[in-house]
């Protein structure tokens, strides 16, 4: 089942510019959702936590991120409008801004800064942050998007060691299973097509080989110094593994990007110009103010050599090197979703323990987290998540504002607490040097 | 020494102080009731207090830390996003009033409750603390068999706290106990329904919130007096608006919050404390507990905004309960931060502006302490119900 990848002229490698060629998948793939409603394809919403993107590929679905739609409004600057529509409507102002977000594009009528987002035929929300199923209630009332709700079990306390193949997961991967087989109905339903398990396993192949590149991506990182900013660069990562899982554009962006920091690696080159301190980035970014949060950090020779984003908000599979057993695509498919949802998504909520392996392996300086008012997922544990790396004799820095709402954004406020920190950082020394 | 007369106000005025005593402070009562080995704390919603009950822990609700909770620790450890409930309960933790819980159990509700599991991991190591991982998704088949299994693993992890097996009889037993409660509470909410001049809300809250801090043996005997008593209460019905409260199913709203409403309204039916009786029926008593517990929660639980069934529309459950309970009107509320409750009080308002049902919203914190302007709000509402109903 593997394909093997033709290996690329020297000069193209180099050409290769991540940040572009990932903005031109971007672009394609929201050009492509135009025309999908006209061209009487399926289209399915999903999230970028538990989302079944395999068994929909199969199906020829295409795929919807709303969650990316969001961050897209802030990152075009936009969003404001969006989320005001959305106030005025009658939503509160303590709610997940990606939602509302989203309401304002519902009141506009789908029409988005990047185009026309098309209408879904389906929805599948996974439990993994609880406001995926809100959000898809709002759909199911306004838009009558026939909802799935993907119910994975999550790690369930502290220390939580599950294995492959032990009791808790088999019976875990039961549960997931039993689902898929009521989503294959349901797809098949809508599209009038049965699931094919070859073209199935063709797609697992491909995400085998793009999550394989992925975690050969994150291992660069531990490299001093760093070659790319685990929270500037990496948000176009996650972008392809998400938008392009199981895609060979997918296999190919993440192939030439492994190539590409491979080569940035030997050369000695860091992502900034004099690194001094390696940092781990906890939370998700400020997209409306993206380019003055790394700025704010990268001025002092600070690089986020990680952020826990690339590994929730791209599907969880680096946290245990998962792999697609493609002789038994659906079984493999339950299995590794299900160990996937407790090491990579749901570890969320025990941040801790994670976060003291990864200061280890990055061999971080300390810890940057960053409070969004509005994702919960991310931040309700955060502030004592904070408190217990601290007793780890750990320098930890927390700053708050929100995802794309540019309200939150407090300029002075967050300089100051940067530049504090670093100012202690210096005193302390970057451990690297000690 | 003549025999004492049966005085049915003195008798519901004893029993309700009783219940006011158990919930007055919001940590742990002191000394375990006879047959308890420990207490097992239980955020909300939809917690199988069986379990607990049958390895000898007490099932504690833990509801939060009400109105008069000096916030000593929480603020420097949660975000100020978050909504009260999950803050008091940090604060509890961290201020040492649940140090002596065996252990906290947590549910898939949201987000900020999902992150007290690792909250209290972290900073009361020594206890129990867990996710019970109800689904979310009820409607596919194999749920049942699912849910017994995270069922199973709870009655493990307590027995290996415990050291004690759990026998499926102790189950059957327990099940009974929380059967006969289930049968008393549904009493309570007829009452309130057919006569609820009879009985307020905020008396009626009292009465089931007793049970977060007494064994269900106790509160058995506590809702049976109650109701005995009141089965001889004399009250002259008023005219108020009948009206359904909701937005109360996770963190609770004070009790001068409550007291306000029945001022102006009756309330005829709500969803407060809906973690305490979201078994809407008797869970079958025969054939494997487990079992029998797991195919209730799929078969025969109340519906809620942290719940999603593709069976239950929260429009749809909404109502139901207007209809069930005859009521006029809706009371909308939300806890503050709570995002759940947010997005559903707009729906249903949404809903109630198209089909032309009369409600009026509000927000809610647990650690409210002012409540003359809401009043005036409710009294207003009362009012042009009752014109409009006349
Ligand atoms: S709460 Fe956070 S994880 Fe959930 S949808 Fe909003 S931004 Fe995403
Ligand atoms: S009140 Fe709402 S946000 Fe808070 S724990 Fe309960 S359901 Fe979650």
């Amino acid at each position: 089942m593997t394909t093997a990848t033709a290996s690329r002229p020297e000069t193209e490698k180099s050409a290769f510019d991540p940040r572009v060629e990932g903005q031109r998948l971007i672009k394609e793939w929201y050009a492509e959702l135009e025309q999908a409603n006209e061209l009487g394809q399926p289209v399915a919403n999903v999230f970028v936590m538990g989302n079944a993107v395999e068994i929909l590929r199969a199906f020829d679905f295409k795929l919807v991120f709303p969650e990316i739609n969001s961050l897209q409004t802030g990152v075009r600057k936009s969003s404001e409008e969006y989320i005001r529509l959305s106030e005025d409507y009658g939503m509160s102002p303590d709610v997940c801004s990606y939602v509302k977000a989203d309401v304002g594009l519902i009141l506009k009528e789908n029409r988005h800064p990047v185009g026309r987002i098309p209408k879904a035929s389906l929805a599948i929300a996974s439990n993994m942050c609880s406001t995926f199923i809100k959000w898809a209630e709002i759909w199911e009332r306004w838009l009558k998007t026939p909802t799935f709700v993907l119910d994975l079990p999550g790690q369930r306390a502290a220390g939580w060691q599950v294995r492959p193949g032990d009791a808790q997961h088999s019976a875990d991967s039961r549960w997931v299973e039993a689902q898929f087989a009521e989503l294959i109905a349901r797809c098949e339903k809508i599209t009038g097509k049965k699931l094919d398990l070859d073209k199935l396993a063709e797609i697992e192949d491909r995400v085998n080989r793009m999550v394989g590149h992925w975690n050969n991506v994150m291992m660069l990182n531990r490299r001093t110094p760093a070659p790319y900013n685990a929270m500037l660069d990496g948000l176009t990562y996650i972008g392809i593994m998400n938008v392009h899982r199981g895609t060979q554009e997918g296999v190919d962006f993440m192939r030439r990007l492994e190539q590409h920091l491979e080569a940035k690696v030997a050369r000695g080159e860091g992502r900034v110009k004099d690194e001094r301190f390696r940092l781990l980035f906890s939370g998700t970014p400020c997209y409306v103010s993206m380019r003055r949060l790394v700025e704010l950090f990268e001025n002092w020779g600070g690089v986020f050599a990680y952020s826990d984003y690339l590994t929730f908000a791209a599907g969880g599979m680096d946290a245990a090197e998962l792999r697609y057993d493609t002789s038994r695509p659906l079984e493999s498919l339950a299995e590794v979703t299900a160990i996937a949802a407790q090491r990579g998504l749901s570890n969320q909520f025990f941040a801790h323990e994670r976060l003291a392996q990864q200061i280890r392996d990055y061999g971080t300086d300390g810890v940057v987290f960053h409070g969004i008012k509005s994702c919960r997922f991310v931040s309700s544990g955060m502030a004592d998540t904070r408190e217990f790396i601290s007793r780890l004799d750990v320098p930890t820095l927390y700053i708050e504002s929100d995802l794309i709402d540019p309200r939150y954004w407090a300029d002075a406020q967050i300089k100051n607490r940067v530049d504090a920190f670093f100012e202690a950082l210096g005193q302390r020394g970057s451990r690297r040097a000690s | 020494m003549p025999e004492a007369v049966y005085d049915s106000q003195k008798e519901l005025e004893l029993v309700l102080e009783r219940c006011n005593e158990a919930v007055r402070e919001p940590g742990i009562p002191p000394g375990l009731p006879e047959g308890f080995s420990g207490t097992l704390g239980h955020f909300p919603v939809y917690f199988p207090e069986e379990i607990a009950h049958a390895a000898g822990l007490l099932p504690m609700a833990l509801l939060g830390g009400g109105n008069r909770m000096e916030m000593k620790h929480a603020d420097a450890r949660m975000g100020s996003f978050v909504c009260s409930i999950c803050r008091s309960t940090t604060e509890m933790g961290l201020n040492g009033s649940l140090k002596d819980l065996s252990g906290f159990v947590t549910h898939p509700i949201c987000d900020a409750a999902k992150h007290l599991a690792g909250i209290w991991a972290r900073n009361l190591p020594d206890q129990v603390s867990q996710i019970l991982y109800l689904p979310q998704n009820v409607n596919t088949p194999g749920a049942v068999r699912y849910i017994a299994a995270e069922y199973q693993r709870l009655r493990g992890v307590l027995e290996a706290k415990t050291g004690r097996k759990v026998s499926d009889e102790a189950l059957r037993a327990s099940l009974r106990t929380y059967n006969r409660n289930r049968a008393l509470l549904r009493e309570v909410y007829a009452l309130r329904r057919d006569a609820p001049w009879k009985l307020s809300c905020t008396e009626s809250y009292l009465l089931t919130r007793a049970r977060s801090r007494m064994p269900c043996e106790e509160h058995n005997a506590l809702l049976e007096r109650a109701l005995a008593a009141l089965a001889h209460r004399k009250a002259p019905a008023q005219d108020k608006p009948r009206v359904v409260f909701v937005g109360g199913f996770c963190e609770q709203p004070p009790l001068e919050m409550l007291e306000a409403i029945d001022e102006s309204c009756y309330v005829v039916d709500d969803d407060l404390l809906i973690g305490m009786r979201w078994l809407t029926a008797d869970v079958p008593e025969g054939g494997d507990p487990v079992w029998a517990l797991a195919e209730s929660y799929v078969e025969r639980s109340a519906a809620s905004p942290v719940q999603h069934d593709a069976r239950k529309s929260k429009e749809g459950y909404l109502m139901e309960m207007l209809r069930g309970a005859n009521a006029d009107a809706a009371i909308l509320t939300a806890a503050k931060f709570c995002e759940p409750g947010l997005d559903d009080q707009l729906a249903w308002s949404k809903h109630f502006d198209e089909v032309g049902v009369p409600y009026l919203v509000l927000e809610f914190e647990e650690k409210m302490t002012s409540f003359e302007q809401m009043a005036m709000q409710v009294e207003t509402f009362a009012e042009s119900l009752l014109f409009a109903l006349a």
